[in-house]
């Protein structure tokens, strides 16, 4: 319940920020929201040397929804994408997907750039900049890069950021219009965390998916896009038969994790029916 | 690796009052109020940051006080359930409205409840039972099966300001 | 002597006296106690769950900044402990249990070592410190596999792993199995849970200057403990204070003796300086007692006209690695002597083993071997509905015991006897509020739509507040079954009841004082309830097995009675009467038929402390104390019903409507008592849809080691509760009282699920262990899908 003991520093930029995980290159850690990181600290599952407070760091606060783009801060909480408006006039999902994220005092606090760095496999976050094909500003002691979510996220708790990179933020295209979202999620009764989440954004033109793209979190060691369902989907009508080929393509391509409370074959049923579901959701 | 505890002067406005201590950095927020400042209403449920016994406002907003730094809140401002009732030492609207439906019994997730209460009545003053229900999600309750807490919440729906 | 009524406060919703405080944030758990150079200890605790202890290296820890002591088990041998087991079955063989190990550790939690720091940061810091060398063993968590011929052993003394024997048996089984239409056989496992106080076990001992030490602990049986802690720490009882301030629930965890009860005073006493322990939550899932954790295999013998003649049960209890305090009471008397719940099953044969495993010891939790009982009889009946394909409502209605049986000794039992009821009545009160027929139509109409709906009925019996004294020798119960109560009337008239109870959320503070209030005719104001420190409480038992209003409650009514003879004794000399003539109603003397002016209970209180005319004979003072034991036991019972739907694609399970209908006798408080229903209810719904503990058979490691995966459900997991009641007062006790806080998690998990099961009849699948997760829902109908396919 208490951590081992560590010393922190307050950082007051990005430049700074970056120079005291270059300075520490093993027992420095980087904290926004500590959500995910307090809780570790308190286990004493880790036990860093330094801690780098960020939420002083203007530059990557904020939402801004630009021509082209929507970027969103590191830093935001969670509370504050469910609560704006200008982003949720363009993206429902953030506020739809925020509601079923843990709880209302965690997500006051926790921030949508923690959870991405963190990559938790079972995390909501990643399913959604998944399916509407963010891409991720990294800042890092030798300049600023961009991923796409696509390739951000490499395994279990583990993404391509460097230990002495920052993510900054998370940039959006903006959707055609008629581009409608949908996240669905089931919770383990204890963790709040999915079982398994799909996240959607699909585009209707005359009556066949112009454009659809789907995020999966929970389901594998860490979230993906499923390509060949979205592609399976794309020109075609949301019909019964179609939804439920796309789902069933989907759960079958997936290789799912299995703990004690959910096997396998539960998790991939779950993608299934809930990719079925949100593609109905979507089609009414 | 620090071989001694560092340590940070940290000033918070608690209950309307400025605090100042001094602590360790690894100091827990809620450890800070209960050990440092005696302000024991504010509990521990738990090490996983899921029971939500430690909750307090900070800046106006709930928030779990074991997962938050002394340090990470010196300089903001924290209501703890010892503030509600300080001044005129009358219950505040909340915390009247479960003593009138019999919404606690061994009162040691009650602090934290009555805190998430307030927020989830500041975000939506009209809620439904099935919004009261998952604005609670926070907060555990070994006790009461939440079904008077839940009572409680809805006579207080739709009266407005939270205080 | 009849007391003629004023205003009546038993039976009245009140409001609870105890909670402002408690809202406030000015409630006084042990944990807020923080006293002038108090230390901190903390734990090492085992990381194997079977293991033999090759070393201890304690210097580093030793050398830590702030540690005043670091011990291991050795040191403290010859000083402490054993811990002893005092709920003894007769027969039962006893493993030693040292407050430390020593050689060898046995579940994942034990304690190995300790420290003793200047704060609980350093103490922490220092535990990580100490290197200890394990030879690992190999280990064994179920009861099943542990009575197996090649299980590994865990005590010399318990061979096979079962330290416990015990049979019961009623008419003749045998006989019934012959002459019986059909015989149907059940596998049910009853699943292991962690209780899960909100506020954990802590713990601070104190020496005091004039060499007596106190200890403040959040204990449900407060004078149990100062026996415990002085009989195992060797300290004189007199000389020992146990003070249990405000307790963060209980429900049964917090009335054992753990190894911490007994290191926190003697530590104390050897550094002499308060210590403090306060477990973590994790701490806590592997320090105190887990509850239920059983396996039992039952075979009904009925005719097709759905009554069942018969019953055989053989059960495994697991206890964990030794011997809690209750352990051998628990799945053996509390658990078959109920088998047969509420139904007149006159052939019952039982016979249950308790059996050791390298697992966290197993205790008393909420309704402690009754809710396991109920669960036996429940699935039995159940499955005889099931398998004839009969209403389950109406082969409960041809089984109960009738309401012109009671009292009533089922399979003509000699420990059991149900005092009172009617469970007719109870299931017609429930479908109605329930609306069966309109539901049941409901159900099967949807069904045609995919759309799976069930409905669940459990009924229940069990007994409270186990008594009278004599009576628990024979079981090996080694306490007594009585409560105590003082009512001491302070000289202006007013009243402090110290009391043996103990609350740990009941709200005592309210309800012993309306009955109270009820004698003594004066204002709720007037009555202060103490409880919970040996220094003030003459003597007591303690809260658990629902029997603080019965037993504790009856001793306050049986002493504010004696008061009042008393005080009756006093008026009548002061009023120059004959005490006969005198009758007291609404808080004054009077004789009635004169023109005497009333006299006021407050100047009798007076004349009884200033004793200036107080008639030959009578003391001065007016101050009763009473130990209470009773005749008999209350028998509460009652019928749940639930209402479920099921989504067959997720095995996600939601709770549409849940009502209780329950008779526990004459109600003190309406309002605190549906609290406790509410709250029963919920711990009984996630022990069916929600908790579990697992540990890994392999390993043994405990795979629900936090609250991240053992899964307490939250508001939005759970329905309202629609509670009412039936009240059949009870003839045991003078106030009617038969007991309430385990009567909802005894019914709730048997009427979960059969609501489940209900919804999922159309797919075949007639039974299915708790807890009913969404992925075991699913998992059953899918096998049933896939066998259907192929
Ligand atoms: C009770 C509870 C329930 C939860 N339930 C859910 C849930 O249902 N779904 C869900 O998705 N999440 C859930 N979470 C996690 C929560 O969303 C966290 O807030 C989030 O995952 C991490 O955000 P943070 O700002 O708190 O990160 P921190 O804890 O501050 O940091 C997490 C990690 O990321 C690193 N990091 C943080 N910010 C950056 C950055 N900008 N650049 C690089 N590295 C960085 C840190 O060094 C650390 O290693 C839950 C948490 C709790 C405590
Ligand atoms: S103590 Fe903070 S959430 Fe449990
Ligand atoms: S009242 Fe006891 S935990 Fe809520």
């Amino acid at each position: 319940m208490i951590p081992a003991a560590f010393d922190y520093v307050r950082a007051s930029s990005l430049t700074q920020a970056i120079e005291l995980l270059r300075d520490n290159p093993d027992g420095a850690k980087l904290v926004a929201g500590g959500h995910t990181l307090l809780p570790a600290l308190k286990l004493r599952l880790a036990a860093p040397e330094l801690l780098i407070d960020i939420r002083s760091v203007a530059e990557i606060k904020g939402i801004e929804i630009g021509e082209t783009h929507v970027k969103i801060g590191a830093l935001t909480t969670h509370s504050e994408l469910s609560a704006s408006e200008p982003l949720n006039n363009v993206f429902p999902i953030f506020r739809e997907t925020a509601r079923l994220l843990a709880d209302p005092q965690v997500r006051n606090r926790g921030t949508i750039g923690g959870s991405l760095a963190n990559a938790d496999p079972a995390a909501d976050w990643p399913a959604v900049v998944l399916a509407l094909g963010a891409q991720l500003e990294i800042v890092g002691a030798t300049g600023r890069r961009t991923v796409p979510a696509e390739d951000f996220f490499l395994d279990i708790f583990t993404t391509t950021l460097a230990p002495d990179e920052i993510l900054a933020s998370i940039q959006i295209p903006k959707p055609k219009t008629g581009t409608r979202y949908a996240y669905r999620k089931i919770r383990h009764p204890a963790s709040g965390f999915a079982v398994v989440g799909v996240a959607i954004a699909v585009r209707m033109l005359d009556g066949v998916v112009d454009e659809a793209s789907i995020g999966i979190t929970g389901a594998t060691n860490h979230a993906f896009v499923g390509k060949e369902a979205a592609e399976f989907l794309t020109g075609k009508a949301l019909t019964r038969d179609n939804i439920d080929e796309a789902a069933r393509m989907l759960s079958e391509n997936t290789e799912c994790l299995s703990d004690r409370y959910a096997p396998a074959e539960y998790r991939a049923n779950l993608v299934r029916v809930e990719l079925g579901r949100a593609l109905l959701e979507l089609s009414q | 690796m620090p071989a001694t505890a560092s340590t940070r002067e940290v000033t918070i406005e608690i209950n309307g009052l400025r605090r100042t201590g001094t602590v360790e950095a690894r100091r827990l927020l809620v450890h800070f109020l209960r050990e440092d400042l005696g302000l024991t209403g504010t509990h521990v449920g738990c090490d996983t940051s899921q029971c939500g016994a430690c909750t307090v406002e900070i800046d106006g907003v709930a928030v779990k006080s074991c997962t938050v730094l002394a340090v990470m809140a010196d300089g903001a401002s924290i209501t703890t359930i010892e503030g509600l009732t300080d001044g005129s030492g009358e219950l505040s609207r909340v915390q009247k409205a479960f003593h009138d439906h019999h919404a606690l019994q061994c009162g040691f997730c009650t602090p934290g409840m009555v805190m998430s209460v307030r927020n989830l009545l500041r975000e939506n003053p009209n809620p439904s039972e099935r919004e009261i229900r998952h604005g609670l999600a926070g907060n555990i309750c070994r006790c009461t099966g939440y079904h008077n807490i839940v009572r409680a919440v809805e006579s207080l729906a739709s009266e407005g300001s939270v205080a | 002597m009849t007391i003629s009524q004023g205003t009546r406060h038993v039976g009245q919703p009140l409001k609870r006296r105890e909670d402002l405080k408690l809202l406030a944030g000015r409630g006084r758990y042990v944990d807020d106690l923080k006293l002038p150079g108090m230390l901190y200890m903390a734990i090492l605790r085992s990381p194997h769950a079977h293991a033999k202890i090759d070393s201890i290296d304690l210097s580093l820890a030793r050398a830590a900044p702030g540690v005043r002591l670091a011990l291991s088990g050795s040191a403290l041998e010859d000083r402490i402990g054993p811990i002893v087991p005092n709920w003894i079955i007769p027969g039962s063989k006893v493993p030693v249990r040292r407050v430390v190990a020593t050689d060898r550790v046995r579940f994942v939690g034990e304690s190995v070592a300790l420290v003793v720091a200047e704060s609980l940061a350093e103490a922490y810091d220092a535990i990580g410190l100490i290197e200890v060398e394990y030879d690992v063993l190999p280990a064994v968590t179920e009861e099943q596999d542990a009575v197996r011929g090649d299980a590994p052993q865990l005590h010399e003394n318990v061979p096979g792993n079962i330290t416990t024997f015990y049979k019961v048996k009623g008419g003749d089984y045998e006989k019934a199995n012959r002459e019986a239409d059909q015989v149907v056989k059940l596998r049910v496992v009853n699943n292991r849970l962690i209780p899960t106080c909100m506020e954990t076990r802590a713990i601070v001992a104190a020496p005091e200057p004039d060499g007596t030490l106190t200890v403040y602990i959040g204990s449900q049986v407060p004078h149990m403990h100062r026996r415990w802690i002085a009989e195992t720490v060797r300290i004189p009882e007199h000389q020992l204070r146990v003070v249990a301030p405000d307790i963060g629930g209980g429900f049964g965890a917090k009335m054992h003796l753990y190894p911490e009860d007994l290191l926190c005073p003697y530590l104390a006493r050897e550094l002499n300086a308060p210590v403090k322990w306060w477990e973590t939550r994790s701490e806590s899932h592997q320090s105190t007692s887990h509850g239920r954790a059983h396996t039992e295999d039952l075979e009904i013998a009925f005719n097709n006209d759905g009554r069942i003649l018969g019953l055989k049960v053989s059960t495994l209890g697991n206890v964990g690695a030794y011997l809690s305090n209750m352990a051998t009471g628990g799945p053996t008397v509390n658990t078959v002597n109920f088998g047969t719940g509420t139904y007149k099953i006159e052939n019952y044969e039982a016979l249950s083993r308790v059996v050791v495993t390298n697992t966290v010891p197993v205790d008393a939790y909420r309704g402690y071997g009754r809710p396991e009982g109920a669960y036996i009889a429940e699935r039995a009946i159940d499955a005889v509905a099931r398998h004839l394909n009969l209403d389950q409502v109406e082969v409960r209605r041809r089984n109960f015991i009738q309401a012109s049986d009671f009292p009533y000794r089922p399979y003509g039992s000699t420990g059991v006897m149900y005092d009172s009821g009617d469970y007719q009545a109870l299931l017609d009160k429930a479908l109605e509020a329930f609306d069966y027929e309109g539901r049941r139509g409901e159900c099967e109409a949807l069904r045609g739509n995919g759309i799976y709906r069930g409905i669940g009925v459990a009924a229940y019996t069990h007994m409270c507040g186990m008594a009278p004294s004599r009576r628990l020798a024979p079981g090996g119960f080694d306490r007594g079954g009585w409560e105590s109560a003082r009512v001491s009337i302070d000289s202006s008239g007013r009243a402090t009841i110290y009391s043996g109870s103990m609350s740990q959320g009941q709200g005592h503070a309210t309800s012993l004082a309306q009955i109270a209030a009820d004698v003594l005719q004066i204002p709720l104001e007037d009555i202060e309830i103490v409880q919970g420190d040996t220094r003030q409480v003459q003597a007591g038992h303690g809260t658990f097995n629902s029997r603080s209003m019965a037993v504790g409650g009856s001793s306050v009514h049986v002493s504010s009675h004696r008061v009042i003879t008393k005080a009756k004794t006093i008026a009548a000399g002061m009023l120059e009467v004959d005490e006969k003539d005198v009758s007291y109603s609404a808080g004054a003397f009077t004789v009635p038929g004169t023109d005497i002016a009333p006299l006021t209970f407050s100047k009798v209180a007076r004349m009884a402390y200033v004793g200036h005319k107080l008639p030959d004979g009578v003391a001065p003072g007016l101050d009763e104390t009473v130990f209470y034991d009773p005749t008999g036991m209350g028998a509460p019972s009652g019928v749940h019903m639930a209402y479920v739907e099921v989504d067959p694609e997720t095995g996600i399970v939601d709770i549409l409507d849940y009502v209780a209908v329950d008779d526990v006798g004459t109600l003190i408080n309406p309002r605190l008592a549906a609290g406790q229903i509410h709250g029963g209810v919920v711990q009984g719904i996630a022990q069916a849809l929600f908790e579990e503990v697992s540990y890994d058979s392999e390993s043994g490691q405990l795979l629900t080691g936090s609250l991240l995966d053992y899964a307490v459900p939250r508001a939005e997991h759970v329905p309202n509760i629609r509670s009412s009641f039936q009240q059949t007062p009870s003839p045991t006790n003078p106030i009617g009282v038969k007991g309430i806080g385990e009567s909802g998690s005894i019914a709730a998990p048997p009427c979960m699920v059969h609501a489940v099961l209900d919804a999922l009849s159309p797919f075949g699948i007639k039974h299915l262990d708790m807890p009913l997760t969404p992925p075991r829902i699913w998992a059953a109908i899918r096998s049933v899908r896939e066998g259907d396919a192929r």
